[in-house]
């Protein structure tokens, strides 16, 4: 049973890749998206019913498929290793790959290649699955690749588009540059421990605990240094603070791509990462306090650029980063089973959003400038109520999934008496303001207020069909309930034996906070809704005239406060002029001069000069001739 | 002074003034008519060395076949008797520097070697064989006998020779009718004449 | 009495005569092939010297042979001016260069 939900993706995705070659024919297309669309809904089916067996009294699952890699002392397996942590991501990514396949039989409904679409949706999911069903490093980073290669198949589907082709590749450079860092973390686990299987390195944690490791020249603690690598990875996956400028240009790919990928399951591998690997961090308090500085910054830092945003789904991109960062931080602070309860229920509303925001979009006829829209609720009820419960979701009203989340990760902050724990708690809050208002500005610049349609496009605005919609239902029975349901496992009274000691869970009890505390994060998300109703529906020119007030800031905030720019200055130029000098110089000049080019003309003149000595006349050969004779009895008399 | 010695030193002298007015003499006449002095002097040193055979050999050949040939060609061909005065003097430093070293090495090697020849172990063909016959027996008895493949050999590579100058000369000129045996033979009724029945008031045609 | 050396230093005095005539003649193509016929003079008179100071009968033999070639090299050389002449009209050195490079 466990194999199929690993190998049932694996299926789909190859028989796409087979009638993909079928170009435009009508039965394989629906073939194809049907067939691939069952094999992940029966994963999803068996992941959830694996989950709820396991709630209690939970199983740990090991099995070794083959082994891949036997060299000298180095030994890897492929191997399904499903422990409580695997088993909440493996429903996370399958249900919401399920839905977003069924979705994306609607969505897609006009495009050319829907085989190739569904193919490349089964195969993320399967590296997905294989990057948290792995028992080591190795198979993990093989998922971790997978998944970077998927997302840039699949940011890159419409590739006649440059626009899409340039954001694919940033996507893809940008979580090289993370990769590495995990690479380089993965290197140092295994000189370190010798072995590169979590059992391994766990269980001799305490044997390496106060090595050194000498890093270009710097002694540093052994566990510090792994745990910053693999953070790094974790950062350039999840889209934190420095390495998060891939996130917004990869919602030019297809909506359900950006709900599958950029909502649930890739941006929450550097989440998994970081909880699997707790143990270790919670030996390194430099490590954990990094990571909840960067956590908290990047919740923060993306919430405010998400204020000003104009285009709908970058609005949501931009949420999905500050909640990213609000998991981190949680994870810094050691409320590993916040962090994860908060990655579970995030998934479920913000694909819920996503594909909601798919839905509006389809439904306007690929607008996606919210300042084109506005008043559609009329013609768009279910989708409007479909996304109102992700909002309410994402703000943290009271007992919706994401109340109980997001609560957990602030209560934690003030609680922890870690390095920054107050400052990850005023991010936090400040955070929670920032998110109930961008939240409620999409909604009402999308569907309420008055129209900034043309007529003739307003009037054919219709609702979706029912393939789609019918994924946003069954994503807002999570949203609004799972939270409820499954509190207690992940943080509450059951959360020991759920976890059953594989991550290293803090408790943060909320007993002890003081009522004002307690609920504030829900009335500072009813102010970011009334704040956002008062200038968006009811005085609807104060927007502009804050911005206009406020230009600069509003330009920093507009423009992603200059990193992309940034960016482009320190690396992009650099990197172009030093490729620049080394193919025209070093290759044109140096190489080509001194090999072929050079070669060939250097013996084209020399031949031409050799030519001059044929001169045609017989006694110029004859006197060579004697000359030679002479040269030849010169040498005979006086040398021997 | 013995008579051989001083015929020797007379031989030597002329054919070498002789060679030397070869090459530089104006008249391509001239300088065959040198190279036929030499020739006779060549054969007069022979006879000094006893290779009376040889002797006369190079004459009958060399000077009346030889020589003549390049006589007759003179004759033929329209020689410009002309000299460019600058080519001689631009090559003429180099040529007589390479040419004065070649010379003085030989002199040099030939003037201080001292040859002693008087127990040569290995003659093939000893002269005290022939003690009592002359120079062309002695010559014929061992030219026929040891030496006849070198002999058939040197027959083909004038028949070699013969065959080259013909094929490289022959030409056929146009214009000159001649009768082909051959194709007189050949002649056939049916490709040379036709019957035909004219009707009248009617040509024929060819 | 005669020594060897001095008929070796007569046909390489010959010899180099015939050599310079073949480099340094600006008039025609006889006069090459005429230095031709006085190298292989020199050669008969080196091969007829050795052969009776050495008591050898070869030298004779061998200078037969030589004589027979050179008299057959010289038929052809000939041939071929007069071929050449024909094609070409002139003989001069000058102008016998389509072999240039």
């Amino acid at each position: 049973m466990i194999h199929s939900i690993v190998l049932l993706p694996l299926i789909g995705f190859m028989i796409s890749c087979l009638l993909s070659f079928f170009k435009n024919d009508q039965t394989l297309d629906l073939i194809s998206q049907v067939l691939t669309s069952l094999f992940i809904s029966i994963s999803a089916v068996l992941s959830f019913y694996l989950f709820i067996i396991n709630l209690t009294d939970p199983q740990i699952y090991k099995f070794i498929l083959f082994s891949w890699i036997t060299s000298g002392d180095l030994s890897v397996n492929w191997s399904l290793y499903i422990d409580s942590v695997t088993r909440v991501m493996l429903v996370v990514i399958t249900s919401v790959s399920a839905l977003v396949h069924i979705y994306s039989i609607g969505y897609m409904s006009h495009d050319d290649s829907k085989p190739r679409f569904m193919g490349y949706l089964s195969l993320f999911t399967f590296a997905m699955i294989m990057l948290v069903t792995a028992d080591n490093f190795l198979q993990l980073f093989f998922g971790w690749e997978g998944v970077g290669l998927a997302s840039y198949l699949l940011i890159g589907f419409w590739y006649k588009k440059p626009s899409a082709n340039a954001a694919a590749i940033k996507a893809f450079i940008v979580n090289r540059v993370g990769d590495f860092g995990l690479a380089l973390g993965i290197f140092t686990i295994y000189m370190v421990f010798g072995s590169i299987e979590y059992q391994t390195v766990f269980e001799n944690l305490d044997k390496f605990n106060a090595t050194n490791f000498n890093f270009v020249g710097y002694e540093i603690n052994a566990i510090t240094l792994i745990c910053f690598l693999l953070f790094i990875g974790a950062m350039g996956k999840s889209a934190q603070l420095f390495l998060h400028t891939w996130l917004p240009d990869a919602m030019e790919g297809p909506t359900p791509v950006s709900a599958l990928i950029h909502a649930a399951t890739m941006v929450t591998a550097g989440v998994f990462l970081v909880v699997r690997c707790s143990p270790l961090f919670d030996l390194s308090v430099e490590a954990s306090s990094f990571v909840t500085l960067v956590g908290a910054s990047t919740a923060f830092f993306a919430a405010t650029i998400g204020l000003v945003q104009n285009d709908i789904k970058r609005v949501i991109a931009y949420s999905t980063c500050s909640q990213l960062g609000y998991m981190f931080f949680a994870a810094g602070l050691g409320a590993y089973g916040a962090a994860m309860f908060h990655l579970f229920t995030h998934a479920f509303f913000k694909a819920l959003l996503f594909l909601g925001a798919g839905s509006v979009i389809h439904s306007v006829h690929d607008e996606q400038d919210m300042r084109k829209m506005g008043g559609i609720y009329i013609f768009t009820p279910l989708t409007h109520a479909m996304m109102v419960i992700g909002t309410i979701s994402l703000m943290g009203f009271p007992f919706t999934s994401g109340f109980y989340s997001k609560d957990a990760i602030i209560e934690a902050a003030y609680l922890s008496d870690a390095l920054f724990s107050n400052y990850a708690y005023f991010l936090g809050t400040l955070g929670v303001v920032m998110t109930s208002f961008y939240s409620w500005r999409l909604m009402f610049l999308t569907f309420n207020g008055n129209t900034r349609m043309e007529e003739q496009k307003f009037r054919d605005v219709h609702e979706s069909p029912y393939v789609m919609l019918m994924p946003l239902f069954i994503l807002a029975i999570g949203a609004l309930s799972f939270g409820y349901i499954f509190k207690s496992y992940f943080i509450g009274s059951a959360s020991d034996e759920f976890w059953n000691h594989t991550i290293a869970n803090h408790h943060y009890e909320p007993h002890y906070i003081p009522f004002l505390i307690y609920y504030l994060p829900a009335m500072l998300g009813i102010v970011g809704f009334i704040v956002a109703w008062y200038m968006y529906l009811k005085n609807t020119k104060l927007p502009v005239a804050i911005a206009s007030l406020n230009e600069p800031l509003y330009k920093f905030l507009l423009n992603k406060w200059y990193f992309d720019e940034f960016y482009h200055y320190i690396f992009v130029i650099p990197a172009r002029g030093i490729g620049r000098f080394f193919w025209k110089i070093v290759d044109g000049y140096f190489i080509d001069g001194f090999g072929p080019n050079g070669i060939a003309s250097i013996v084209l003149k020399i031949s031409e000069k050799a030519r001059s000595i044929q001169t045609g006349f017989i006694y110029h050969y004859a006197f060579s001739i004697l000359i030679g004779l002479s040269f030849l009895i010169t040498y005979f008399i006086f040398v021997i | 002074m013995t008579a051989s010695l001083l015929s020797f030193y007379i031989f030597s002298t002329v054919i070498l003034i002789s060679s030397l007015m070869v090459i530089t003499t104006k008249n391509p006449v001239h300088s065959v008519l040198f190279l036929i002095l030499s020739f006779f002097n060549g054969a007069g040193l022979f006879i000094i060395l006893h290779a009376e055979f040889l002797a006369m050999i190079l004459i009958i050949v060399y000077v009346g076949a030889v020589a003549v040939l390049f006589l007759f060609v003179v004759m033929m061909l329209d020689f410009k008797v002309s000299i460019d005065k600058n080519n001689i003097l631009q090559y003429l430093p180099i040529g007589f520097f390479v040419g004065v070293v070649f010379i003085s090495e030989l002199m040099i090697v030939l003037i201080n070697t001292k040859f002693d020849l008087s127990n040569i172990q290995i003659l093939v063909n000893p002269m005290l064989k022939f003690e009592n016959l002359t120079n062309t027996e002695a010559i014929g008895s061992i030219l026929y006998t040891d030496y006849i493949l070198y002999f058939q050999l040197s027959g083909v590579i004038l028949l070699v020779a013969m065959i080259g100058s013909i094929v490289l000369t022959l030409r056929t000129r146009d214009g000159v009718k001649r009768q082909s045996i051959q194709a007189q033979l050949d002649r056939n009724y049916k490709s040379t004449i036709t019957m035909v029945d004219p009707k009248s008031n009617e040509g024929i045609d060819i | 009495m005669i020594e060897l050396n001095q008929f070796l230093i007569l046909s390489a005095l010959l010899f180099s005569i015939g050599v310079i005539g073949i480099f340094l003649n600006r008039k025609n193509v006889i006069i090459i092939l005429m230095s031709i016929e006085i190298i292989l003079l020199s050669v008969n008179i080196n091969l007829i010297s050795f052969s009776h100071f050495l008591g050898d009968l070869t030298g004779q033999i061998i200078s037969l042979f030589v004589l027979t070639v050179a008299a057959a090299e010289a038929a052809i050389g000939l041939a071929i001016l007069v071929i050449y002449n024909r094609n070409a009209g002139t003989i001069e050195i000058e102008k016998i260069n389509s072999l240039k490079g």
